[in-house]
């Protein structure tokens, strides 16, 4: 069995784990460095962040750390931990101006500096945008300043399995590698996890097919608790039927929400922010809209109306270029003269892998960044912007930190007993099992638990039919079969995989959810309609049991912002 | 609205390469990746082609559709008839089904320098450089390419001359130099005006014809031409 070696070892090349990997190479050309993914570099989800980056660039025209920090915290219904935000919002602008040299085209003023828009939550426009494809020209910056550095060994294309951890120290991961279909071990000092989060446990998402939260789950099942996982953020504008991310900057350039009476109702909900109020506030009045039949009637059920028309096309194609050919191709709608037809979208795993502000987890040399840690600056409800920002200076942290820590340390072995246990646990009783259960009939119906029993309105007694339903599944999938039986590029082996993944994933969602007994950021329950700082201020941490996750506490982070009622 | 469609897929299983036809009822809207992930969670979990954001940036769904290539993501079905003859890309080897190696056209890719070059790099102490809209706009439209890989496909120089380096990285060749930010131009120059480089370009312009973000690479060659026979002249009188 093929055996690499290799100091540090990060999973993901999304925006999080090119960042990490170009942060190590910078501080030590002599660590090498692998970079594993399971799609090529460039094809991963974050090419689809649109809107823009969140960051401080004019303090000379009103704009403060002080003011960021507030935004993300109050944004964050008060979960975030605040000495990560007081930290992150600092070091973010530094980051624009790395990928400005790095090439990236930001969209610039007339005179030729950066330029920022409106988003939502936010006292200042500071989102730093690159039109309306910023994690596109991110990703493809980054991946192109990685070719640079010659300590960088990229392994595009293998799907990482397992994580091995001895004496609560991590020394490597598994792969197959998809085009040969061998399964490899990556030997390593430090691993840094960045895989992304788990948005496809939903149906209706603006999620890539990719992301499936594979390393949340590997991490979960090696004992590394996951941390507020109930909290999963609705979009308040996907689009009708194929749920393509309708960006937020559609609003803040100008756009309208309207109902079917033509009212802007976000008047009703928060009068100061209309509808650049925070994603979880806008897409509660939508929904609420709906229920209460004020929604459009289309072929694929009710909807809410987003207006650009009076914007005009020449704005629309400078700030909103790629929204215009989606609604057109996916819709067939043109935004410079109809509404585009949406409605709220589950788009954000606020929670992820336990880890402290430095990105460290629990493992020592185990290192997560991104979608899929939890550090927590994003608490209950992400800003939106927000996320991307904290990909690059959170996927620096993680890159400098492995470097540190492997100064000085020796590699310990993945046994052989562990190969061949891997080997066997993936080829002869997952892909060689006979059953008759299809994989996908299991997702399909995984999506439906979630997007009926987890979405914006939650209760007990519908969660409770939900925990149900995601347990039948998990027990049903002891019973798939795998159709392909061949090693090379085997997507059916990999999908089923992921398939398992998701539904360890979903009960942590589930079952964080049915335990807190409060409504706060997205998690919104109708049973429980106030937030409640005395019982719930604090971090749920799932750890894995083979019976279903196991839940603790703890405490959140205050440094300098007490909470307060949060009215937009 | 709904209709039967007949999908002919050209199918490779690591030894044998024949075709396969799945019908099914497709609905109006439906896309050719929605068609393909159809087949494949319903009556045939070891179809095997690539997919990720359906929404046309990451490049991953390139095939051959009626002889074209196109996003399977971004195309209807109903766009293009009731059979669809769907194949891998060409100029790549097959790797499984609608699967191709793209790992020499990534090489190809790193191998133009596609990243800014500046001589006062300063990891520490990035400073905001000025570029102005006019600036941005020289290049901008030449970043927009997702390296998907269907102008490879379509090109007749990369079909014969394997070592070519093809539409997609001489345009990434390109949009650097074309960066007003950039000081790389004299190393990428070199780089593409080798005998793998522009000079190789047919000028058909079919990578042009079939590019799904409407990118020209065409138009790309053909100023790094401009560019580089200036070069070559400058650098015989230097
Ligand atoms: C449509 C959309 C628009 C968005 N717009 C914005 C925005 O405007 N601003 C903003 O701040 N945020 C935005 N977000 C959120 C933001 O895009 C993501 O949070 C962010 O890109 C996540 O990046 P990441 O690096 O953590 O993960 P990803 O980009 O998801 O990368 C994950 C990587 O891990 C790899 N991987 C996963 N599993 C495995 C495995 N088993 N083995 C090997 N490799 C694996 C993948 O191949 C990939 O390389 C948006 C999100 C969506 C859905
Ligand atoms: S130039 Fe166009 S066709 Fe060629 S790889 Fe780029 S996006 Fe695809
Ligand atoms: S799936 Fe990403 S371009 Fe088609």
């Amino acid at each position: 069995m093929e055996v690499i070696k290799s100091d540090i070892v990060i999973i993901g090349a999304g925006l999080a784990g090119l960042r990490a990997a170009i942060a190590a190479a910078e501080k030590s050309r002599e660590v090498s460095i692998a970079l594993i993914s399971k799609t090529y570099p460039i094809r991963c989800h974050s090419v689809c962040a649109e809107g823009g980056t969140a960051a401080v660039l004019r303090e000379d025209e009103g704009d403060s750390f002080d003011l960021h920090g507030w935004d993300t915290v109050k944004g964050a219904d008060f979960l975030a931990d605040q000495d990560a935000v007081e930290f992150f919002v600092r070091e973010i602008p530094k980051e624009i101006l790395r990928l400005d040299n790095w090439g990236c085209p930001w969209s610039r003023r007339e005179d030729g500096k950066i330029a920022q828009r409106a988003f939502g939550g936010q006292s200042f426009n500071r989102t730093v945008f690159a039109a309306d494809r910023t994690g596109f020209h991110e990703v493809h910056t980054l991946y192109e300043r990685s070719l640079m550095y010659p300590n960088i060994t990229r392994y595009d294309e293998y799907f990482v399995t397992n994580l091995f951890i001895e004496d609560n120290a991590v020394k490597g991961v598994s792969a197959i590698h998809l085009k040969t279909g061998d399964l490899v071990f990556f030997n390593a000092k430090a691993v840094i996890l960045a895989t992304g989060g788990a948005g496809r446990l939903y149906g209706f998402t603006t999620y890539s097919h990719q992301v499936t939260g594979d390393g949340l789950a590997i991490a979960y099942r090696a004992g590394v608790p996951l941390k507020d996982m109930e909290f999963v953020q609705f979009h308040p504008t996907g689009l009708i039927p194929s749920g393509i991310l309708m960006t937020e900057a559609c609003r803040g350039e100008g756009g309208y929400l309207r109902n079917r009476n033509g009212e802007r109702f976000m008047e009703k909900y928060a009068p100061e922010r209309m509808e650049l109020a925070p994603r979880d506030v806008v897409a509660r009045a939508m929904w609420t809209e709906i229920i209460e039949g004020r929604g459009f009637e289309g072929p694929y059920g009710p909807y809410i109306a987003l207006d650009l028309t009076h914007l005009g096309e020449e704005k629309i194609e400078e700030r909103l270029p790629l929204i215009r050919d989606a609604a057109r191709k996916f819709a067939g709608i043109d935004p410079v003269e109809e509404p585009i037809p949406v409605k709220p979208v589950a788009h954000y795993t606020m929670g992820g892998i336990h880890t402290n502000m430095w990105t460290e987890t629990p493992v020592k040399g185990l290192y997560a960044a991104g979608e899929v840690a939890a550090v927590s600056i994003h608490g209950a409800n992400r800003l939106g912007s927000n996320s991307t920002a904290e990909c690059l200076v959170f996927g620096r942290v993680a890159g400098e930190k492995a470097v540190e820590f492997v100064q000085g340390k020796r590699f310990s072995e993945i046994t052989r007993e562990e190969m061949l246990a891997e080997e066997k646990r993936l080829f002869d009783e997952f892909l060689g099992r006979s059953g008759d259960e299809n994989p996908y009939e299991i997702k399909k119906e995984l999506n439906e638990a979630m997007d009926r029993y987890f979405w914006i309105f939650r209760t007990g007694e519908e969660m409770k039919k939900g925990i149900k339903k995601i347990q039948e599944l998990k027990r049903r999938y002891e019973n798939i079969e795998i159709v392909d039986k061949k090693r090379g590029f085997n997507t059916d082996l990999m999908q089923a995989m992921e398939i398992g993944f998701m539904l360890d994933l979903a009960e942590t969602v589930a079952v964080g959810a049915y335990a807190r007994t409060e409504s706060r950021g997205a998690h919104y329950r109708l049973d429980y309609p106030k937030r409640d700082d005395e019982n719930w201020l604090k971090h749920t941490l799932a750890y894995y049991a083979p019976e279903g996750p196991k839940l603790e506490y703890i405490p959140v982070t205050i440094t300098k912002w007490q909470p307060v009622e949060r009215k937009y | 609205m709904e209709r039967e469609v007949i999908f002919r897929i050209r199918r490779f299983d690591g030894e044998k390469t024949y075709w396969q036809d799945f019908r099914f009822t497709a609905r109006k809207g439906m896309t050719v990746l929605e068609g393909l992930y159809f087949i494949k969670e319903n009556l045939d979990g070891s179809l095997a082609f690539r997919a990720s954001c359906r929404m046309g940036v990451c490049g991953s769904c390139a095939v051959k559709i009626n002889g074209r290539p196109r996003l399977a993501c971004e195309t209807q079905i109903f766009d293009i008839g009731s059979t669809l003859e769907i194949e891998p890309l060409d100029n790549m080897p097959v790797l499984k089904d609608l699967i191709v190696d793209m790992d020499g056209f990534f090489r190809k890719h790193e191998a133009v320098k596609p990243y800014l070059i500046r001589r006062d790099d300063d990891y520490e102490n990035p400073k905001e450089l000025l570029q102005t809209p006019e600036e941005l706009h020289a290049y901008y439209d030449f970043s927009l390419c997702i390296k998907c890989g269907a102008c490879y496909s379509a090109c007749p120089a990369s079909a014969t001359r394997s070592d070519y380096l093809g539409p997609a990285a001489i345009t990434a060749a390109y949009r650097f130099c074309a960066d007003s930010r950039d000081e790389g131009r004299e190393d990428r120059l070199n780089l593409v005006s080798g005998s793998d480089g522009v000079w190789r370009c047919h000028f058909n312009a079919e990578c042009s014809e079939v590019c799904p973000k409407s990118i020209e690479p065409a138009k790309a060659v053909q100023r790094m031409r401009l560019m580089s026979a200036i070069h070559m002249i400058k650098s015989i009188f230097r």
